[in-house]
């Protein structure tokens, strides 16, 4: 009886963590969308009409089962990449994200020169 | 000549970037969906607004050389400055043939807009939530999709249609 | 006539800043070692006829003179008194006459005390900083001109936009132009320290005082910029990589890597070239963020009215500067010698520079690149948060582990010894964050890694001050201060993202929504009349279940007839614990209000964090005063 209840407390708490989860996704998915009629505001903090309708239009897709990069995809192909905030993988989009670690990559090498020389010249 | 060669790429960067910051300038920088021109609209089915068993679908579509598929609303007032365009485009019904859609409104109150107005539409779908309307890209009321008989998007008008897009129209279904 | 009084005096100050740069070159060529009286003069003279060119504008506000146009555009004769003042900088023509205004001040302050150091060098910095109040100069009387007339005279200004009468963001600006601007100063510097030969411990002494300066009224700047976002804005954030918000981020993360490098340039008279490079690109950095900013290039929340005339003038301007600085520092420039052990203090601090290089690179990509595709290929994307989030989240551990190592090493060489007893910390640090996960909840991998670095900043920082205090030194304590608020915010954060409760849902008035957590009744809706609008009040009442705590809160949508527009303000209970917020809005043409509540806990400390770290610069600003 005891392992019953240990096993049914557990499934649980992992139900109610996957339903705050379910929701976290939600707005998730809510806060990468952009509102097209906007200055430069979310799906989740616009207060238009537009925004209201693509909650309704993402609900139903989640409902679907349908994947946050499905919901994206989607989107995307009606409205364009400007619609999501973060920028697609793509090969357009390959500069954007590798730069910024390549500049890192270069100045760590930098740094690494700089003491890797005053230990050469310190040996002299 | 190491030091030399870094000099130019810099140089030649800042050029390059000051460049752009200038063409950027001449940018229009609010967005419309207007890149979308050349893609398909994709599957769809639009319930009838007087009676929901009749439907339309994608299919039939492809049976019109051209479709302009309209969304607009009885309480949308730039809706009532087009409509003169597209009864006039509606009289044109051997190249082109206009599809309305409803959005966001009430079944009566649309159908009291058509009978005082006029109506242009040999099909009109209803779209209570909107839903419908995100799924052919529309983010205003009203917007309008021209497309061929292969449903490629050839034109997107965001907002009234006015006599210059009116004429483009025109062209474009000759 | 104010208008003529202002352009007057604006041109006066245009003619003295000629007179002041002929006079310099002049002076440069004598043989005497002090800076002559006349040079004196004309900046005195100078600085006074410009703050009397902004208190005209000022008095055009107060006294709602609509005779200039700024004052028409931007103010009412209703607005209150500190808005009417607020209303000066609040707007580009008198934002740009802020700027010269600060540009002047500091170019005066800097002439009088630095009066110990080489006279070339200071003829030099006096030359190029009035050289950038001349192009400013120029743009304002060209293009941006705050006295210009308009005639007939308006009965009525325009200006009475309530989003932008609140106290917080009244002193954004000018706290942000402290920044900004005041980095021109260091800018000149460099350049004169350039051609005047003038580097190494003297150079680093001359700046350090502006740089601080400017880097602790940039940090508070940003920070007051947060907290006006998040109570007036209605969307439970404080930072949302906007454009504008990562304009005045650019030149923070130039600024502490020069206020960290000159540490060194100070102590062991290395890195001067770096710390040149560095002096030149924070100024370039804040105006190139005022050219995204003002030019329309880029769509905000925030952006003002935007014109590309303005965008062309900046771009000229922008460029002139950038091929200047390149120009002097390519031919000045001399290949120097470096000699840093790795387990030095000087290693970590270029460690830090490393990193500031790396995010500032990181944004800076982000503003710019939908730019750049767009003009070279026509495509559109977005470059919003997660982007930001995603890049430089990670690299956030191990920089705090860094930052509360770092300064454990001493100068030249370090033993052994204290870097070991340094890690010690860890273990507290990973004990307490197995605490939090195990009680309150779990996270990702790297949210464990985010607190137990920002935890193990914050306890070696405590250890810190602990043994400092014991010591009775407090030479150390601002840079642990300023340390332990960033170790401090950046936990605060992660456990506001990690454990926030958000709903987002549709109601109607007598309707009850529960959720896990919470039971919100939307009781009622009353419709007030205030002075210059009509508050549509939504009465709300929240029951904590786990804690059967009952809370009231009342959003509101005002609706203002003059101008016409519509705001919604949230309703926000601030304790030392959470903060409450909820924001409502009416759903068109239904009966429904769409409801967004958030439970955000410790939100207060993260302002309290923040603040800590700004303390932290203004204490050693005090506490170097008294030193001398």
């Amino acid at each position: 009886m005891k392992i019953k209840k240990i096993i049914f407390i557990i499934y649980f708490s992992f139900s109610l963590l996957q339903a705050s989860e379910n929701k976290s996704e939600l707005l998730e998915i809510y806060k990468n969308l952009r509102c097209l009629v906007c200055q430069g505001q979310s799906i989740a903090d616009s207060n238009s009409d537009f925004a209201a309708t693509v909650k309704l239009v993402v609900q139903d897709l989640l409902e679907e089962e349908k994947t946050k990069d499905e919901i994206y995809a989607f989107l995307i192909s009606k409205y364009g990449e400007w619609i999501v905030y973060q920028p697609t993988f793509s090969k357009s989009n390959l500069l954007l994200w590798i730069l910024p670690y390549f500049i890192f990559i270069v100045g760590g090498l930098i740094i690494f020169l700089i003491t890797r020389k005053s230990k050469n010249n310190k040996a002299n | 000549m190491k030091i030399n060669i870094s000099k130019i790429i810099i140089f030649s960067f800042v050029i390059f970037s000051l460049f752009v910051f200038w063409q950027g300038l001449k940018k229009n920088n609010s967005y419309d969906t207007k890149n979308l021109i050349g893609s398909k609209i994709s599957s769809f089915k639009l319930s009838e607004i007087n009676n929901n068993e009749q439907y339309i679908s994608q299919e039939k579509l492809k049976q019109n050389k051209y479709t302009l598929i309209n969304f607009f609303a009885s309480w949308c007032a730039p809706c009532r400055i087009e409509h003169k365009y597209l009864l006039s485009l509606s009289r044109e019904s051997k190249k082109i043939k206009i599809i309305g859609v409803n959005f966001k409104d009430k079944k009566n109150n649309a159908i009291n807009f058509l009978e005082e107005l006029g109506n242009p539409y040999y099909f009109v779908g209803e779209d209570l939530d909107g839903k419908a309307s995100i799924s052919f890209g529309i983010y205003g009321i009203p917007e309008s999709i021209l497309v061929d008989n292969e449903l490629t998007i050839i034109k997107k008008i965001v907002g009234p249609i006015d006599q210059s897009q009116y004429e483009e129209i025109l062209k474009l279904i000759k | 006539m104010l208008s003529n009084i202002g352009i007057g005096l604006v041109t006066l100050v245009l003619v003295l800043s000629f007179l002041t740069i002929y006079t310099a070159t002049l002076d440069l060529k004598t043989s005497s070692q002090t800076i002559k009286k006349s040079i004196y003069k004309l900046s005195l003279f100078q600085t006074t006829f410009t703050i009397l060119s902004f208190l005209t504008l000022i008095i055009g506000f107060l006294n709602s003179d609509f005779s200039l146009v700024n004052v028409y555009e931007n103010s009412h004769s209703e607005k209150p008194f500190f808005y009417k003042i607020a209303g000066t900088w609040g707007n580009h023509e008198g934002s740009l006459l802020l700027w010269i205004n600060i540009l002047v001040i500091f170019s005066y302050l800097f002439l009088v005390f630095n009066h110990t150091h080489d006279k070339k060098f200071r003829l030099y910095t006096l030359i190029f900083q009035n050289t950038l109040i001349l192009g400013f100069l120029f743009f304002l009387l060209s293009n941006s001109n705050p006295f210009s007339p308009i005639y007939p005279i308006p009965l009525e200004g325009l200006g009475l936009n309530p989003i932008l009468q609140d106290p917080a963001l009244a002193i954004h600006p000018p706290l942000l132009y402290v920044g900004f601007v005041g980095c021109s100063i260091y800018f000149s510097a460099a350049m004169a320290s350039l051609l005047s030969n003038y580097g190494g411990k003297l150079f680093a002494q001359s700046i350090k005082t502006w740089v601080k300066i400017s880097w602790c009224f940039q940090t508070l700047g940003i920070i007051v910029g947060s907290i006006w976002a998040y109570y007036e804005l209605g969307w439970g954030g404080f930072w949302f990589w906007d454009p504008v918000e990562n304009a005045s981020l650019l030149p923070w993360f130039a600024i502490t890597a020069l206020m960290h490098s000159l540490i060194v340039l100070e102590k062991r008279n290395t890195l001067y070239h770096w710390v040149v490079i560095l002096c030149l690109s924070t100024f370039i950095l804040s105006v190139i963020g005022t050219f995204l900013v003002r030019s329309g290039i880029l769509n905000s929340v925030h952006t003002f009215a935007s014109d590309p005339s303005r965008g062309v003038y900046i771009l000229i301007f922008l460029s002139l500067m950038i091929f200047s600085a390149l120009t002097i520092f390519f031919t000045k420039h001399k290949k120097e010698k470096y000699n840093f052990n790795l387990k030095s203090k000087e290693t970590f601090i270029l460690a830090n520079n490393w990193f500031m290089a790396f995010f500032l690179v990181t944004v800076l990509i982000g503003i710019l690149y939908p730019i750049f595709l767009d003009v070279l290929t026509n495509m559109k994307i977005s470059v919003g948060p997660p982007f930001f989030n995603i890049v430089i989240i990670p690299l956030v551990v191990p920089f705090m582990f860094l930052m509360a190592i770092g300064p454990k090493f001493s100068w030249i060489k370090s033993q052994n010894k204290i870097s070991y007893k340094s890690i010690f910390p860890i273990f507290g640090a990973i004990g307490i964050n197995l605490f939090i996960f195990y009680f309150f909840g779990e996270y990702s991998l790297l949210s464990n890694l985010i607190f137990i670095t920002a935890i193990f900043l914050i306890l070696h920082s405590f250890l810190d001050i602990k043994k400092n205090i014991s010591k009775k030194n407090i030479y150390q304590l601002p840079r642990i201060i300023s340390h332990l608020g960033f170790g401090l915010l950046v936990f605060f954060i992660g456990i506001n993202h990690q454990f926030s409760l958000e709903e987002d849902f549709n109601l109607k008035v007598g309707e009850i929504k529960k959720t896990d957590n919470y039971e919100i009744n939307f009781q009622d809706i009353k419709i007030k009349e205030r002075k210059n609008y009509k508050a549509i009040v939504g009465n709300f009442e929240l029951t904590n279940l786990k804690k059967n705590l009952v809370e009231y809160l009342e959003p509101e949508i005002r609706i203002y007839s003059n101008p016409e527009t519509l705001t919604y303000e949230a309703a926000i209970k601030t304790k030392i614990t959470s903060d409450l917020y909820l924001t409502m809005s009416n759903v068109s043409r239904s009966d429904y209000y769409n409801i967004k509540f958030q439970n955000k806990p410790f939100m207060v400390w993260i302002w309290i964090s923040a603040l800590m770290i700004t303390f932290g610069g203004f204490m050693q600003l005090s506490l170097k005063k008294n030193e001398d």
